[in-house]
C-alpha cells in the first residue's frame, strides 16, 4: 500500500539510513563501522570500566611483565598500561569528533560559495588556498601548539582551519559539476539570491562528495593528531593517549615490548577503521577518490 | 601551448610569493619575536630594545620583508635567534641528507608502485588485486610511527639485522650513512608505494577498459603487446604528479621518520628550531618546503604537458 505522496519524498535521515546499511553490507564497511563502533563504545564507557586509576604511580611495580593484576604490565613509572589503553584514545576521538565538522562547514561553505561566485574573488581565494596547501602539513600545527600551548581550544580550530583548506578545493570542484545544470539555472532565473541557491540546490548536490571527503580527512586528522602527540606536541601528561604512549613505551620496548604493541593496534585499528568506512562510502555513493591525488 | 605555459609558470611564482607572505605575515601576528625567545626572562626595557636593535627587528615590517625575501631569494637565509649559526650553511646539509633519503625510496619505490600497480589494475578483483590493495590501505593508513616502531622492534631488536637509530652526524659524508639510512627508507617506501600504486591501479583499470585498447584486442594483438605498447604508455601518465607529490613530501615533511630513527634531515631540524622556538630558522625551512613543493608540482605538470597532448589546450585545471 506505498502511498504514492509518501515514498518519493525521502528525508534527509531515512536517506542517509539507507546509506548506512549499504555500507554495512560492503566487507570493508562492515570491518570499518564495527572497528569504529568499538572504538567510541570503549572511549565512552571506559572511564567506568578501567580497573585502575591511570595516573597511579606504584614504584615496586615498574616495567613489570603481564600477570593476573595487570593484564598488561605496567610502564616505566609503575602504571597499569591496560588502563591507560582503555582511556587512550579518548582525547583524540573527542578532538577530532568536534573538529570534523568544523572544518567540513568551513571548508565545504567556502568552496560552494567560490565554486558558485566565480570572477576575481574566486582566483585571489584559489592563489591562497594554493600557498596554503604548499606549507608542509603538520609544522604549522606544532608552531601553533608551541606559541599557544596543546589545549583543545588551541587544537580543534587550528586542525579544523588547516584541514578545512584542502576541503574548499573539494567542494569547489564539487559545486563546478553542478553549478552549470538547468536546476540552478532556473533557480538563478527565478530570480533566488546567492545564499538561497547555495542552500536550496547546491549544499544537497554536494553533500555526498563532502561527507564522502569528511570521513577521509578524519581518519588524516586521527593521524595527524596521534603524530603531533608523539612527537610531544599534543595531550599534556598524564593524560592517557595511545601516541604519547608508543613514545614513551619505544625507549624501553627492548626491555618491556607489553608496552607499545597495545597502542599500537588501538590506534592502527582506529585509523583502518575509518578509513575502511570512508572507502565503502566513497564506493556506495559512486564517488571515486583514487583517481584524485592526496593533498 | 605558450600561453598555457607561461599562465602556469606565474601561477608558480604568484603562489610562492603569496607563501613567504603568508609565512612572513604568520610569524609577525603570533606573539613573540627573536629577541623575546632568546632573552626570555630578561625581555624588557633597555636590553629588549638593544636586542631588537641589533637584529633590526624595530624597523617597520614592509621593510624587513623586502630584506628576508630578497635575502631568501639568493639563498641567503641570515642567522638564527641565537646567533650562532648560519641558516643557510646548516640548512646545505641537511638538504643533502633528506635529498640522500629520498633518493633511496624514490629509487626503490617509483619501480615497485609502478609493477605492484599494473598488476593490481590488470588482475582487478581477483587475488592478486584485493591483496595489494589492502595491503596498501594497510601501508597507507598506519601511522609512520607505528610501521617504525614494528620495523625497529622486529628486525633491529629481535633479529638484530639493522641498526634502530642512525647516530651518524650531520655533516657526514652521504656513505657514512650506510646502512644506517636503511629502515627510515623502508618505512618511507612503505607509504609512497601505497599511493602510488593506487593511482597507477585505477588508471591501468581506466585505460583497459577503454575502447582503443579494446579495439586492439578485437583486431587481434596479442596481450602482452596490448598492455606494453598500447596501455601503459596513456596509463602511466597520470601517475607524474602523485610522484611528484611523494618527492614534495620526501623533501619537506618526513618530520616523523625522520625522529624516530634520529635522522638528521630537514624535518628533525625543523622541528628542532620549532621546539626552540628559533622563528628565523623556522621561516626559512618552511619557506624552502613550501617552494620545494610548488617546485616540484610545476615541473611535473610541464612534463604532463609535454607528454600528453591533450593537456595542452588553454583549460584552467581547478
Amino acid at each position: 500500500m506505498a502511498d504514492a505522496t509518501t515514498h518519493t519524498r525521502t528525508t534527509f535521515l531515512s536517506r542517509w539510513g539507507q546509506i548506512l546499511r549499504d555500507v554495512a553490507r560492503r566487507p570493508s564497511g562492515a570491518i570499518g563501522l564495527f572497528l569504529v563502533g568499538l572504538h567510541i563504545i570503549v572511549a565512552i564507557i571506559s572511564p567506568a570500566i578501567v580497573p585502575y586509576d591511570f595516573k597511579a604511580l606504584d614504584s615496586s611495580l615498574i616495567l613489570a611483565p603481564p600477570d593476573a593484576d595487570h593484564w598488561l604490565g605496567t610502564d616505566a613509572l609503575g602504571r597499569d598500561v591496560f588502563t591507560r589503553l582503555l582511556l587512550g584514545g579518548r582525547e583524540a576521538l573527542l578532538v577530532c569528533a568536534l573538529a570534523i565538522p568544523l572544518t567540513m562547514i568551513w571548508g565545504g561553505l567556502m568552496g560552494v560559495y567560490l565554486g558558485l561566485r566565480g570572477g576575481w574573488v574566486d582566483e585571489v581565494a584559489m592563489r591562497l588556498v594554493d600557498a596554503f596547501l604548499a606549507l608542509p602539513g603538520i609544522l604549522p600545527l606544532m608552531v601553533f601548539v608551541v606559541i599557544f600551548g596543546a589545549g583543545n581550544e588551541v587544537l580543534i580550530p587550528t586542525l579544523a582551519f588547516f584541514f578545512g583548506i584542502p576541503v574548499i578545493r573539494v567542494a569547489r570542484g564539487a559545486t563546478h559539476d553542478v553549478v552549470a545544470r538547468d536546476y540552478v539555472l532556473a533557480a538563478r532565473a527565478r530570480g533566488h539570491s546567492r545564499l538561497s541557491i547555495m542552500r536550496r540546490e547546491l549544499l544537497p548536490n554536494t553533500l555526498d562528495t563532502l561527507m564522502v571527503e569528511g570521513a577521509m580527512r578524519l581518519s588524516w586528522m586521527l593521524l595527524t593528531f596521534s603524530s603531533l602527540s608523539f612527537l610531544g606536541f599534543g595531550v599534556a601528561p598524564p593524560t592517557p593517549d595511545w601516541g604519547q604512549s608508543i613514545s614513551e613505551a619505544r625507549v624501553y620496548m627492548s626491555l618491556a615490548p607489553w608496552g607499545v604493541l597495545g597502542p599500537m593496534i588501538a590506534l592502527s585499528s582506529l585509523i583502518i577503521g575509518v578509513n575502511l568506512t570512508a572507502d565503502a562510502l566513497a564506493k556506495t555513493l559512486g564517488i571515486d577518490r583514487s583517481r584524485k591525488a592526496v593533498v | 601551448m605558450l600561453a598555457l605555459l607561461v599562465r602556469r609558470l606565474a601561477l608558480g611564482v604568484v603562489t610562492v610569493w603569496l607563501v613567504s607572505v603568508i609565512i612572513f605575515a604568520g610569524v609577525e601576528v603570533l606573539p613573540g619575536d627573536a629577541c623575546t625567545v632568546v632573552l626570555e626572562r630578561d625581555a624588557q626595557g633597555e636590553v629588549l630594545e638593544n636586542c631588537r636593535k641589533n637584529l633590526g627587528l624595530d624597523r617597520p615590517a614592509f621593510e624587513r620583508y623586502i630584506d628576508w625575501a630578497s635575502g631568501a631569494a639568493h639563498g641567503d637565509f641570515g642567522v638564527s635567534a641565537d646567533g650562532q649559526t648560519k641558516i643557510s650553511k646548516e640548512v646545505a646539509l641537511r638538504v643533502k641528507n633528506s635529498i640522500l633519503l629520498a633518493a633511496g625510496a624514490l629509487s626503490v619505490g617509483v619501480p615497485l608502485a609502478i609493477f605492484l600497480g599494473v598488476i593490481a589494475g590488470l588482475a582487478r578483483d581477483r587475488f592478486a588485486d584485493i591483496f595489494v590493495s589492502t595491503a596498501a590501505i594497510f601501508a597507507m593508513t598506519i601511522p609512520e610511527f607505528v610501521s617504525a616502531t614494528i620495523l625497529v622492534l622486529v628486525f633491529s631488536i629481535w633479529l638484530g639485522w639493522l641498526p634502530a637509530v642512525v647516530l651518524t652526524p650531520a655533516d657526514a659524508p652521504a656513505l657514512e650513512f650506510w646502512p644506517e639510512f636503511i629502515p627510515a627508507t623502508i618505512v618511507l617506501t612503505m607509504v609512497m608505494v601505497a599511493h602510488i600504486m593506487r593511482m597507477v591501479r585505477s588508471s591501468v583499470i581506466e585505460v583497459m577498459s577503454s575502447e582503443f585498447v579494446q579495439m586492439a584486442t578485437l583486431k587481434g594483438v596479442p596481450y602482452g603487446r596490448i598492455v606494453l605498447r598500447h596501455a601503459l604508455p596513456s596509463a602511466l601518465l597520470p601517475a607524474i604528479n602523485v610522484v611528484a607529490l611523494t618527492v614534495a613530501w620526501l623533501l619537506g615533511g618526513v618530520v616523523v621518520v625522520e625522529v624516530v630513527f634520529n635522522y638528521p634531515g630537514i624535518g628533525r631540524m625543523t622541528i628542532d628550531a620549532i621546539s626552540d622556538r628559533d622563528l628565523p630558522i623556522i621561516q626559512a625551512l618552511v619557506m624552502l618546503i613550501a617552494a620545494t613543493y610548488v617546485l616540484v608540482n610545476l615541473v611535473a605538470d610541464l612534463a604532463s604537458m609535454l607528454l600528453n597532448p591533450r593537456l595542452r589546450t588553454l583549460r584552467m585545471r581547478s
